[in-house]
């Protein structure tokens, strides 16, 4: 009656050589982009490793290679011992393993080269989106295919979060990729301005939920009780935090766009949303924490219980932290600031990082069959990531309080105090060296980590294919007692739980979408709003391809503090043409909503060419390649031609004069340039920026 | 403006909802066996559990 099968452990080996591989990568990316922010040159004077190209590279590598691989690493674990079967099919998981691999690979390549779509998270182009999409789909039949031939009819709570882990990436992916391609790497996004700005939030936010979280509550939920011997505290806490958390998360999008354009309904949603996560969010932490009642003994002895202590800790501070910050009145202070760095990474490093070092120090002595090859070593890595976390997060919450109450301090005589932006920013780079350091400290450990596993493995052998046995599930299955119960029978339909949690998740977006999308009055139209000029639009490219969005916003929100500083505040009509949309979240650099006409075309070039003559001390990089570069004015028509498709009201026809109007109005610039005595040829890159920059804001500019 | 009113009826309607769900949940016993599913993954018995000696000894 019972069947023998073997549990493929090479897989699960496979995704953690990955993980700690692109962890590396990532973090090192990271720490490069971290000391460029104090020390420009850093970018070694290349156009592929400065800031705005990198840290996408960063976020992308962190994400999606180093979470997104021991995310798998963990299913792949769990979910065959859980269920009592070998994965679906090992060709699917080879598929699974290379693609997403190769996924990464032309991430690293494209970043660098520019081809960004710069929304946040989900940077890349639309040929690595479908590949994505491909790679995602099998895993899910992969990930169904073993649930359908379970040996175990019932689906431990941690399979839950996987199941909603695969549903709501998918939606979240999908709909935030809607693009229509103009070439093989440039696509502009279906939506426009407000919009858009909608979609890229709940993308974005619902990123760290379903890809950050879920799946990592599902492996605590495997992990954490094996680890401890200890079954989890409260199996009921757990089915009321799963459907709570997965209904409500959806929703929180819109606190990333607070005293935006954003209809102000959609961003009180949002707040509400987000306050009401805290319950949800504490109970995935205290269940996590209490299951090691009685166990905390052996955390003060096993490194590996340390590291998930801290991440659950780290997990439960950052969910607290979330819903303040979503407040209106903290998010004034906090938004565009490094409060909000330090927010992600107390995420990041403690939630995804610690779980990951701790799950690894677990798994892999025992696919290897040899104890962890030094407990001193894994003490030291806990300690120094630890410290690291806490270098990291202190010094860039002091820099967001800081900056964020210079930016809005007034003197007595109703002016800014520091008009200057640049003023708040060198205040607060000492705290960018600290950062750095403790990045190092944090990617130390990781490194000692790598060397303590390699270890390990050199010590042992891999048992590939580990046996295992257990009874076929019976065709004729009567549930008595308790597993007659509705949760229980659900917990026994995969399919049925998976619908259902589809229709909870996509309630909270369609709620938000739909009236944003279809009722008119969000969006007041402005009449004196006009589509871009050609050499506008290549401009927008150029600025899109630079990164620029990393460091400067185009969202100036209604505080007299902004007004005062940038002009007039942004209107919901301003960005009906901006596809995509380019509010930013970050101002590492002054907003950019109202640039142009602020200063002269010489001045740009100047301050692109080494901006230390024009504003010393600066941190920003100088853009010499865009005055070397010829501007590409080949893509000029398919993109009018797109733009229009999209809605933007070109005239008929306009596409075949759009590049002799680009020429005569790049002629004017260079002409202009050359009053100043500066020379330089109208077809090269650095003047159709310029012109973008010389439009931003003006078309409802009071003079 | 007006639209707030109707959007604090719904938002009571249904926290009143899952109020009664939750409710109905705990009075129909739904959750009167929460153990057997936590402990069962303990009860694994690995082979390589089995075979991985705990030692204390230290390469490093």
């Amino acid at each position: 009656m019972t069947e023998k099968f073997y549990y493929d452990n090479k897989i699960v080996r496979n995704f953690a050589v990955a993980t700690i591989v692109w962890g590396i990568i990532g973090m090192t990316v990271g720490l490069l982009a971290a000391m460029q922010l104090f020390k420009p040159e850093l970018n070694m004077g290349s156009q592929y490793t400065t800031f705005g190209r990198i840290r996408p590279l960063h976020t992308n590598a962190v994400i999606f290679a180093f979470v997104g691989n021991a995310i798998f690493m963990g299913v792949y674990y769990s979910l065959q011992r859980l269920l009592k079967a070998r994965m679906f099919s090992d060709m699917l998981s080879k598929i699974h393993f290379w693609g997403w691999q190769l996924i990464i690979v032309s991430a690293v390549i494209t970043l660098p080269l520019g081809f960004t779509s710069s929304h946040e998270y989900a940077e890349l182009e639309w040929p690595i989106d479908i590949a994505i999409t491909v790679i995602w789909v099998v895993f899910g039949i992969n990930m169904f295919g073993t649930i359908i031939k379970r040996r175990e009819q019932h689906m431990y709570v941690a399979i839950w979060f996987y199941i909603a882990t695969f549903v709501t990436v998918a939606v979240l992916h999908i709909v935030n990729s809607f693009q229509l391609p103009i070439s093989l790497f440039k696509s502009y996004y279906l939506y426009a301005g407000v919009q858009d700005a909608l979609v890229q939030w709940w993308y974005g936010h619902n990123a760290v939920a379903f890809f950050l979280t879920t799946p990592y509550l599902g492996m605590m939920y495997y992990f954490l009780p094996k680890m401890a011997n200890r079954p989890v505290y409260s199996y009921k806490l757990s089915i009321l935090h799963f459907w709570s958390l997965i209904f409500i998360y959806i929703w929180a999008g819109p606190h990333h766009l607070l005293y935006t354009s954003l209809p102000s309904w959609a961003q009180s949603l949002g707040v509400v949303f987000s306050i009401m996560l805290i319950a949800p969010s504490w109970g995935g932490m205290i269940n996590g924490l209490l299951t090691l009642r009685g166990a905390w003994d052996k955390v003060r002895e096993d490194a590996t219980l340390k590291f998930m202590v801290v991440g659950l800790t780290a997990y439960g501070m950052a969910t607290f932290e979330g819903p303040m910050l979503a407040l209106k009145q903290i998010n004034a202070i906090a938004h565009y600031t490094d409060w909000i760095v330090a927010h992600v990474h107390v995420g990041a490093l403690g939630w995804n990082g610690f779980l990951t070092f701790g799950i690894l120090y677990w798994l892999i002595p025992r696919i290897y069959r040899t104890p962890l090859y030094s407990k001193k070593l894994a003490a030291f890595h806990f300690w120094i990531g630890t410290l690291g976390i806490i270098f990291y997060a202190v010094p860039l919450y002091f820099a967001g309080f800081t900056q964020g109450l210079m930016w809005k301090q007034f003197t007595e005589d109703g002016m800014l105090k520091y008009p200057n932006f640049l003023e708040t920013l060198l205040q607060i780079i000492p705290m960018y060296v600290l950062r750095a350091i403790g990045g190092a400290m944090y990617l130390i450990g990781v490194i000692v980590m790598t060397y303590n596993i390699i270890k390990t493995a050199r010590a042992g052998k891999l048992l590939a294919n580990e046996p295992a046995e257990a009874q076929p599930l019976s065709k004729t299955y009567e549930a008595v007692g308790s597993d007659k119960k509705i949760h229980r029978i659900l917990e026994r339909k995969p399919m049925v739980f998976m619908v259902l949690s589809l229709i909870v998740i996509l309630i909270g977006g369609m709620i938000e979408m739909m009236p944003t999308f279809t009722i008119k009055s969000n969006i007041p139209t402005i009449s004196s709003v006009k589509p871009y000029s050609p050499l506008e639009l290549q401009g927008r490219d150029l600025y899109i391809r630079e990164g620029c969005v990393s460091c400067h916003s185009q969202m100036i929100r209604p505080f007299r503090s902004e007004t005062e500083r940038y002009g007039e505040y942004s209107k919901a009509g301003e960005f009906v043409y901006d596809h995509p949309f380019l509010w930013g979240s970050k101002r590492i650099g002054p907003d950019l909503a109202r640039e142009g006409d602020k200063y002269s075309n010489a001045w740009h070039f100047n301050h692109l060419l080494d901006p230390q003559t024009m504003s010393p001390g600066s941190i920003m990089p100088p853009y010499e390649w865009l005055i070397n570069q010829k501007l590409d004015t080949t893509t000029t028509i398919a993109k009018i031609n797109a733009m229009r498709t999209l809605g933007v009201p070109y005239e008929p026809g306009f596409e075949h004069k759009a590049n002799s109007h680009l020429n005569n109005q790049a002629k004017e610039i260079a002409a202009d340039l050359r009053k100043s005595n500066v020379r330089v040829q109208s077809d090269k890159e650095i003047i159709a920026i310029i012109a973008y920059l010389q439009r931003l804001g003006t078309d409802i500019k009071a003079k | 403006m007006n639209m707030i009113y109707l959007l604090i009826g719904c938002s009571i309607l249904l926290a009143l909802m899952f109020l009664l769900a939750f409710f109905w949940m705990i009075k129909s016993g739904q959750n009167d066996d929460t153990f057997t599913p936590a402990v069962r993954i303990l009860f694994d018995d690995e082979v390589a559990e089995r075979e991985i000696q705990i030692s204390d000894e230290d390469h490093a």
